[in-house]
């Protein structure tokens, strides 16, 4: 792969995507992984040290990036009223508080989002395709993100069929995506919805594959890449972050487009997310640090940081009571 | 508040360690003036200030320290159960490691180094060196070192060490030696004597019997007088390669053993289908891990003609990202060059590097404007001709070529006076084994670099001296073992 930035290919004519043996044949000539090194530059990564005014900003990032979200199969649309309230005031007692980027549903939550939202130009992101297992056919994946596009969700987050790539199809995986991207592009009442690509990498288990996974979802025409549903364990770990910052950055330099990275799914406290934008930071580069390329998928982790941010202002850990719980 | 994510300054605080103004030689159990009252000051490479004025021995307390070195060996070091010598050496290692922090700090204070690599690499491997050798010092008789099963120690060690890791070789040298029953007179480097006469105080803190490890400051002078004082035993020298031929020659012909640590160039072959993330990740720990200052340093980066362009883009992107500046900021990356005068003679290789023809590249940093700086530097388009290629800079300053085959990077990589280290990095495990089969290296590294552990030997081939420490090969240099006693 070139690393140059000057020329700008669209993704298109980058890699012939044509058949699965071309497909397989080019995501298998991508540089491998190696465990020990990936999980070593991580664990280095984690250990930057963050202060002050350095932690203030990161703290006000962070908010900023996150998809608030509730995928809970008990979701009422009182409960998703309140998260849309929260996501429009985090902390009632400082307005400067950054709001969060979006607010994460499930499709049928869409309509109520769209309400409680209003024009706060807070997005709505919906989980589609059968969210979490993927397991129905094209069919009923596409009405899936047709409804949800028509309810007003503005961000799809779409799972790939792991089934498919574990099982070496890559072609199928890739076909979906498109076909899914293409409805995202459907509605001529709203921009393009954002198409955000679940890798669930806790289910693919090699680096080697999240490389590939990542890269035939780009290919594919994701706007953002994600590492998890937030069902399997592990979700998202700093080495998986870590190794697909570093396929959006190749990315950017083969075709010169930039595509989002999100991690979902067990990160809960500021220190974790510190950790994660440190490492945005060092290896896709500054670039990436807002909420247009980099999101956290998170439930409780605008708790913790706005507990921090009342420790950052006032000096003194208020408590988790003084926060309102959704 | 700063825009985008400029990290906060982290710094380490000094308080936690206190230098004396002046520093005495310890010998005997205590520190002692020299007896000419020379002394020499010792600067933070980092701000060129003065940190302590520090003895210089003569020969006069080079033979006092050897001879009280050589009392404690005959009275009680020597005749001393193995069982009792280790529980000497598990006292200092948990000292060490009680202790961490203060030695971190001071480490870092007077060499330069980061305080990251000095608490999380320099410190914990020292203790972990003692730790290693404390268990060896009642089985001895099971290391296969030969004499019948019975290996019996030399007597006095002298001990000679540089400045590039002044505690960890401190304790490479000094843990095998009193692990083995001898007893050691150790001259730490003239730039950075501070953690060894930290180290004096915990000999001290350890009831460690008077005279069993005596430490004298100094230069060249001193070293000269330890490595040709005639009631030596053994002589371990680590450093420079025209210093070891040096104590080579002059101690050829007498009845002493020496192991010499000496200089490398090594290589650091990137196949094409490695994993390129983490061979950059690799490269980087390679050559600007301690700021190059490591003899082991993979500083001939030999990567595959196929792969060169997007290896060097990569590699030059990760090099902006490295922060250079103050050792005690726990973010630093590449400290503080030890000394003026290697600073000086970087500068002067890589001047000739340039002048030679090959491209010279750093990534933009501002360097403090007061102590010793060199940015991280990268040669691209480097022949095996030029002298950037073939002598070690010892700083850091990288020089990459390539090569097309196997059996041509084997072949460059061994084209070299040294032999210290190698890398290999490839995804294929057979051709990294017929790789490291090939490789006249001490140490070959797979798909990693600059790992060390006190178990492992290590040690050179050709102009990287001989001898091994560490692991059970270590050991033998410090027994009278097989049939020749």
């Amino acid at each position: 792969m070139s690393a140059s930035t000057t020329s700008a290919p669209r993704a298109g004519s980058y890699v012939d995507a044509s058949s699965n043996a071309d497909l397989r044949g080019w995501l298998h000539g991508l540089p491998p992984v190696d465990q020990v090194g990936l999980e070593a530059r991580a664990a280095a990564l984690g250990t930057r040290s963050i202060k002050t005014t350095s932690k203030a900003w990161a703290i006000d990032t962070a908010i900023s990036m996150i998809d608030l979200t509730t995928l809970e199969g008990a979701d009422t649309p009182g409960k998703v009223r309140n998260l849309c309230a929260k996501a429009r005031v985090p902390d009632r007692s400082d307005s400067s508080t950054p709001r969060v980027a979006a607010v994460c549903v499930y499709n049928d939550m869409v309509g109520v989002a769209r309400e409680a939202l209003g024009d706060s130009g807070i997005h709505i992101a919906a989980v589609t395709t059968a969210f979490p297992s993927g397991r129905a056919s094209l069919a009923v994946k596409l009405a899936d993100t047709q409804d949800a596009v028509s309810a007003g969700a503005d961000e799809i987050d779409m799972v790939i069929d792991r089934g498919a790539f574990l099982s070496g199809d890559y072609r199928t995986v890739f076909d979906q995506i498109v076909a899914v991207k293409k409805i995202c592009a459907s509605n001529p009442d709203r921009p393009d919805a954002h198409l955000k690509v679940i890798l669930e990498t806790g289910e693919l288990a090699t680096y080697d594959n999240v490389r590939r996974a990542s890269h035939l979802a780009m290919l594919a025409g994701a706007d953002f890449i994600k590492t998890s549903t937030g069902k399997i364990s592990p979700a998202a770990t700093l080495p998986v972050v870590l190794l697909m910052l570093e396929a959006v950055r190749d990315w950017r330099d083969a075709t010169g487009t930039m595509i989002g990275v999100k991690p979902a799914g067990g990160i809960r406290t500021t220190k974790d997310a510190i950790k994660h934008l440190v490492t945005v930071n060092e290896t896709a580069g500054p670039d990436w640090l807002s909420p247009q390329w980099f999101r956290f998928g998170a439930s409780s982790l605008l708790t913790d940081l706005l507990m921090q941010r009342h420790k950052l202002s006032t000096g003194a850990y208020a408590g988790s009571d003084y926060i309102s719980e959704d | 508040m700063p825009t985008g994510f400029e990290y906060a300054p982290a710094p380490e605080s000094p308080a936690v360690v206190d230098i004396a103004s002046s520093y005495g030689l310890f010998i005997g159990g205590d520190f002692v003036d020299p007896s000419d009252g020379a002394s020499f000051k010792t600067l933070n490479p980092a701000t060129g200030e003065a940190l302590s004025d520090v003895s210089e021995g003569s020969a006069a307390d080079v033979d006092a320290a050897v001879r009280a070195a050589r009392r404690a060996y005959d009275r009680v070091w020597g005749p001393m159960s193995g069982a009792e010598r280790g529980k000497y050496l598990f006292r200092i290692a948990r000292i060490l490691q009680e202790r961490a922090r203060e030695f971190a700090v001071l480490e870092t204070l007077d060499n330069g180094k980061p305080i990251k690599e000095s608490r999380d690499v320099d410190i914990p491997l020292a203790a972990a060196h003692f730790f290693y050798h404390a268990g060896w010092a009642d089985k001895l008789e099971y290391a296969g070192l030969g004499n019948a099963g019975k290996p019996a120690p030399l007597g006095v060690i002298g001990q000679v060490i540089p400045w590039n890791f002044p505690l960890l070789m401190l304790s490479w040298k000094i843990a095998p030696a009193l692990a083995a029953g001898n007893t050691v007179v150790l001259k730490p480097a003239e730039t950075t004597p501070l953690t060894a006469l930290l180290f004096a105080q915990v000999c001290q803190q350890a009831d460690l019997p008077p005279g069993v490890v005596n430490i004298v400051t100094g230069a060249g002078e001193t070293g000269h007088a330890l490595s040709s004082h005639p009631d030596i035993d053994k002589i371990a020298f680590t450093g420079s390669t025209d210093v070891g031929k040096q104590i080579a020659r002059s101690v050829a012909g007498t009845r002493k053993r020496l192991t010499l640590e000496l200089g490398g160039k090594g290589a650091n072959i990137v196949y094409d289908d490695a994993a390129l993330d983490q061979a950059v990740e690799g490269i980087v720990s390679g050559i600007y891990f301690n700021q190059g200052h490591v003899c082991c340093a993979g500083s001939r980066l030999l990567v595959q003609e196929s792969i060169a362009d997007d290896v060097i883009a990569r590699l030059k992107r990760r090099l902006g990202t490295l922060r250079v500046g103050d050792p005690m900021d726990k973010n630093t990356d590449v400290g503080a060059i030890n000394s003026a005068e290697q600073l000086a003679r970087i500068t002067a290789l890589v001047e000739a590097g340039e002048a030679e023809g090959a491209t010279r590249w750093s990534p933009p940093c501002d360097l403090p404007d007061r102590g010793y700086w060199f940015a991280p530097t990268v040669f691209t388009n480097v022949s095996q001709a030029h002298r950037v290629a073939q002598e070690e800079i010892f700083g850091p300053v990288l020089s990459v070529l390539t090569f097309r085959t196997p059996a041509e990077a084997v072949a460059k990589a061994n084209n070299t006076p040294y032999g210290l280290s190698a890398g290999i990095w490839s995804d294929k495990g057979s051709r990294v084994l017929w790789t490291a089969d090939r490789l006249r290296a001490g140490v070959v590294w797979a798909n990693s670099f600059n790992k060390f552990d006190p178990t492992s030997p290590f040690g050179g081939y050709k102009e990287s001296g001989y001898g091994r420490e560490g692991g059970r090969h270590g050991l033998e240099a410090y027994v009278a073992a097989g049939s020749e006693d």
